[in-house]
């Protein structure tokens, strides 16, 4: 028994992190925050280079191979840059449905090109996730009508998958006709989401059932939740700093209990997070059985605990926290879409109600 | 307790009825706080004036409507416009706070010029108190005035100033009197920002708009008369406004408009075709709400009582700021919750312009953490409500709680 990453997981950690920590300063962050297209070429190829891309996908298909431990400490780096990155949706969603639901011509067609950065597919899942702005699609033979707006990962996107309320998958190419596809601009200026309307769209059919396309959006769950993992992470790691720099009535303001505790209240809440969300990742990787309890549990925990980490986090920096001085916004920012994206923390708690038998389905 | 409706009362509220189905359409939608108020708010201003709606206390010879306070007609006013969805009136720097601060401890003459053009939101003013080392802090400001003549020169640098690239005057905390100890070094002094030798260049904030402001002090010319109280009395009179500061920020009216804005917008709001107003676990949420606005509302109406008797409410009111703002958040974290996921969108117009209901509450969710932290942060009103508000001992080795 042991829980805690492996030397080969650490390595991925270290190596994944120190390459967001020189690619993306805080200005840079800043620069792309404000092209506001969620996507950047220069960015996305040193993460395909790191693996990234291709995490989830099988060596054969010119993956990486690695499983949901992997993704989530990937995820939770990602959240800590506040990468202007896709990758719940584009690299870990999409590829899961491919390989679950898609025939082997599917498969060998577009995991490749996922996993080499080639193909980046946004995705909705509202018909699912039980958010506002649920998709409205209808499938006739394979041609797709309708609309959605909550695509996640559209920067850029090549392709576009969504799901319809009886399970059913469709595959699209953004630029297919019958497709309009564009981007609305969110809180998160790192992170638009996708707006799409299909006007009998030609589409590949992806249809493994709703059990299927039911997981396919957990899985995106649980990638979210430890982006805002990272993200919490990354706003703690800025107040303790600041606690430790910043001066009033000639002390430094650390040394206030107030803020002392409130900086050892953070962590209280946040480390369990971080175990709470590798089990997740374990106990999907391994199908155990109360994997997608678990996963629930972790994308309404971190909902809750990340909003308040950021407020508290903030305050933490007095007046400075509110300004645009410090970017100390972009992680709060981050965690206020993760939390409302797949699904928000009321949601998943009914849904875990309903899956141990608690609450009438 | 007598809060039984008189006849006074209950023709009060059929009068406001009458108002709000005769007038009602020439409210605004929302204006003053941060924005200069336009045409059509500076008029419905006027007649709320006139009809005694807003201001009501206020004595007639400095533009207000002279009336006793009474807190059942403050609480009918505020219920009644409430329900018709009415603008109640402008709020700003000025009028909540500094107007006050002038009727309880400013000079006649200062209150005849600067309370009317205040309160018909004429006059824009700011606050000058924050620097960029003193924000808890706020007794170690260090912007000088100096006295040349009959005039006071000041030199020095204020932060986070709200409002100052639009207002007219600027209430400000300076020190006059270095040699004294720090609080009681200080003076207030009022100042037009049209004084040559002020420049205010704009911070952006997590909003992404720019509503606060760096103001830069050069060799600027103040009359002496401008000073409100004598000098070395700033930090009593800053006091004076940061309580009136403080109700303002805590406000139960703005929180309970707000609770409705979050029924109307469960009611309109759905998921998987059910009304959010139809889940439970939502509509707990907005009832427990519901609860802690009504404690809250009714705490208010306590608070009028003491201040209409002269009395001190002690811990009550220093509860005020703290409470009311964190009721704030839990407010619009309920509304960001609601929108949900269709609901990130977010494009800030600008000050001029209205921006659409998503972005109205996530510029609401980003303020009132803002909010939480100007005026006081929590931190130190939890100070201030220990020390001054039940008697603890201070933390060793500090000054008195500051602000
Ligand atoms: C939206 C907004 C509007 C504002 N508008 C104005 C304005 O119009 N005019 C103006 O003059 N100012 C304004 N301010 C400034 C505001 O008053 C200050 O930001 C606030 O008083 C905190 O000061 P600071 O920013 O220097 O934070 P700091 O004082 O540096 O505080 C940093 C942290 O240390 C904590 N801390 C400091 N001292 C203590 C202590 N003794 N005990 C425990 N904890 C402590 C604080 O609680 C906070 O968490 C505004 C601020 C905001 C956010």
């Amino acid at each position: 028994m042991r829980f805690g990453l492996s030397d080969e997981q650490k390595m991925l950690d270290e190596s994944v992190r120190g390459f967001l920590s020189r690619a993306l300063p805080l200005d840079e962050v800043r620069r792309l925050a404000a092209a506001g297209s969620g996507y950047d070429a220069a960015l996305a190829n040193g993460l395909t280079e790191q693996g990234v891309t291709g995490i989830i996908v099988l060596e054969e298909y010119g993956g990486v191979g690695l499983g949901m431990v992997e993704a989530v400490v990937v995820a939770e780096a990602l959240g800590y840059a506040a990468a202007p990155f896709g990758f719940a949706g584009a690299c870990v969603m999409a590829p899961l449905a491919i390989a679950k639901a898609g025939d082997d011509g599917a498969r060998s067609e577009l995991l490749g090109g996922i996993a080499a950065g080639e193909r980046r597919v946004a995705v909705d899942f509202s018909a699912l996730a039980g958010t506002t702005g649920a998709a409205e699609l209808t499938l006739d033979g394979d041609r797709l009508s309708g609309t959605v707006q909550n695509l996640l990962d559209p920067g850029a996107a090549t392709d576009l998958l969504v799901a319809l309320a009886d399970g059913r998958m469709a595959l699209v190419e953004a630029d297919a006709a019958g497709v309009k596809f564009g981007l609305r601009k969110t809180v998160d200026r790192t992170r638009p989401l996708g707006t799409a309307s299909f006007d009998g769209a030609t589409a590949r059919l992806l249809d493994g059932g709703r059990d299927v396309a039911k997981d396919v959006l957990q899985a995106g769950r649980l990638i979210i939740a430890a982006d805002s993992l990272g993200a919490g992470q990354r706003m703690i790691d800025q107040a303790v700093a600041y606690a430790n720099e910043r001066e009033q009535f000639g002390r430094k303001i650390g040394s206030f209990q107030a803020v002392k505790h409130t900086c050892s209240e953070l962590v209280g809440m946040l480390e369990p997070c971080r175990s709470l969300i590798w089990y997740a990742g374990y106990a999907r990787e391994h199908g155990m059985e109360d994997a997608p309890l678990t996963i629930l549990h972790a994308k309404s925990h971190l909902g809750e605990i990340t909003r308040e980490v950021s407020r508290m986090a903030t305050e933490v920096h007095g007046g400075m926290g509110f300004t645009d001085l410090l970017g100390l916004h972009f992680w709060f920012k981050r965690i206020t879409f993760d939390r409302q994206v797949l699904g928000g923390p009321e949601r998943c708690r009914s849904e875990a109600a309903t899956l141990q038998g608690w609450a009438a389905a | 307790m007598d809060l039984e409706y008189s006849d006074r009362h209950k023709a009060l509220q059929q009068e406001l009825r009458e108002f709000a189905a005769k007038e009602g359409h020439r409210s605004p939608k929302s204006g003053g706080g941060r924005k200069r108020p336009d045409r059509k708010t500076l008029d419905w201003q006027a007649l709320l004036l006139e009809r005694g709606y807003f201001a009501r206390t206020i004595p007639k010879e400095y533009g207000g409507y002279g009336a006793e306070p009474d807190v059942v007609e403050a609480a009918i006013i505020a219920d009644e416009f409430n329900k018709a969805g009415l603008y109640p009136g402008i709020m700003n720097q000025g009028i909540s706070m500094l107007v006050p601060t002038l009727l309880e401890v400013g000079r006649e003459d200062q209150k005849k010029q600067w309370v009317e053009t205040t309160i018909r939101g004429e006059t824009i003013w700011c606050q000058g108190y924050s620097e960029p080392g003193s924000g808890s802090d706020l007794a170690a400001a260090r912007t000088r005035a100096d006295l040349d003549g009959d005039h006071f020169v000041v030199n020095g640098q204020k932060i986070w100033t709200s409002s100052a690239h639009y207002a007219d005057m600027m209430f400000l905390l300076c020190r006059t009197e270095p040699d004294k100890p720090k609080h009681e070094g200080l003076s207030y002094l009022l100042l037009s920002m049209k004084t040559p030798g002020i420049e205010v260049r704009p911070l952006t904030t997590m909003t992404g708009r720019a509503e606060f402001n760096e103001t830069f002090f050069t060799n600027v010319r103040v009359p002496a008369s401008q000073i409100v109280m004598g000098r070395g009395e700033g930090w009593r009179v800053a006091n004076v406004t940061l309580k009136y500061e403080r109700m303002l920020l805590g406000d139960p009216n703005k929180l309970l408009y707000r609770l409705s804005r979050i029924r109307d917008l469960m009611e309109r709001t759905a998921v998987d075709g059910v009304r959010m107003l139809d889940l439970p676990e939502y509509r707990e949420r907005l009832l427990k709400l519901q609860g802690e606005a009504l404690a809250w509302k009714y705490h208010g109406m306590r608070l009028l009582t003491d201040m209409a008797n002269d009395v001190d409410s002690g811990v009550r009111r220093l509860i005020v700021k703290y409470v009311g703002t964190m009721m704030g958040h839990r407010l619009s974290s309920l509304a960001v919750d609601v929108l949900g996921a269709a609901g990130l969108s977010y494009d800030p117009q600008g000050e001029d312009k209205d921006d659409d209901e998503a972005t109205t509450w996530h510029i609401d969710y980003m303020y009132d953490i803002g909010l939480i932290i100007g005026g006081g942060t929590s931190q130190i009103q939890k100070n201030i409500i220990g020390e001054r508000g039940l008697g603890l001992p201070r933390e060793p080795k500090t000054q008195a709680a500051a602000r």
